[in-house]
């Protein structure tokens, strides 16, 4: 298991090669969430994203853990970068292996449900009307609501 | 007590305060105390600190509802609502 709070950029890639060691694996699933360059009607310039640091690594631990006890999952990474990002940027990696893929799927949309409702990071952009903090969203909290 | 208290986001930015370490009446036992203790203050913190719904606590670390007690040493933040991912 790998749990990563970075500025860096990150590679799927290596990511995929440093998991798929394990001879048990037979499906790796990942998910990548990018900045947008419109959101919310506006264009946006610059999103910084801020966390707070010790309750982040220690939220997303919590809702791995919570994702080993449901689905088989042989091994997972997640990373998150926080500072300043711009449009096409990476932002957050899940990267789930399991024995078949209905595992790998199921656990890499969860942990990206509970991610955007637990896991303490904040995001701000700057527009051409300014900067503004992004609200949460009512769909966030329903996806995250269907695991119960 | 002596308790740390963290503000993020745009809570932070109102306040235009990161952290303080504040000496606490016995009267404050909960997240909620807390926070009318902190609003009490007036102005931008009692504004800052007003809308429940937008504002989220945690004590150690861990999310905690405003029930939540409190003991000497504890570490309690203040932030709105996440938007990672």
């Amino acid at each position: 298991m790998k749990i990563a709070v970075q500025r860096d950029d990150f590679d799927l890639g290596l990511e995929i090669k440093r998991i798929a060691t394990n001879s048990k694996i037979g499906a790796i699933a990942s998910f990548i969430g990018l900045v947008r360059e419109v959101n919310d009607g506006a264009t946006v310039g610059t999103m910084t994203l801020e966390h707070y640091p010790g309750m982040t690594e220690k939220a997303l631990a919590a809702i791995v853990e919570e994702a080993q006890g449901r689905w088989q999952v042989l091994d997972c990474t997640v990373i998150h970068r926080y500072g300043e990002l711009k449009p096409t940027d990476q932002i957050v990696l899940v990267v789930v292996a399991s024995g078949h893929r209905g595992d790998a799927f199921a656990a890499c949309e969860f942990l990206m449900d509970y991610l955007k409702t637990r896991a303490p990071f904040w995001k701000k952009e700057t527009t051409p009307e300014g900067a503004r903090w992004v609200a949460a969203r009512a769909a966030d909290d329903q996806a995250a609501e269907r695991w119960k | 007590m002596q308790v740390k208290v963290l503000y993020f986001a745009s809570v932070r930015e109102k306040l235009g305060l990161n952290a303080e370490d504040l000496e606490l009446p016995v009267s404050v036992a909960t997240v909620a105390d807390l926070r009318a203790h902190l609003r009490a203050r007036g102005g931008v913190w009692s504004d800052a600190l007003a809308d429940t719904k937008l504002l989220r606590t945690a004590v150690n670390q861990d999310l905690a509802p405003a029930t939540t007690a409190i003991k000497a040493g504890d570490e309690v933040a203040f932030f709105p609502p996440v938007t990672g991912g």
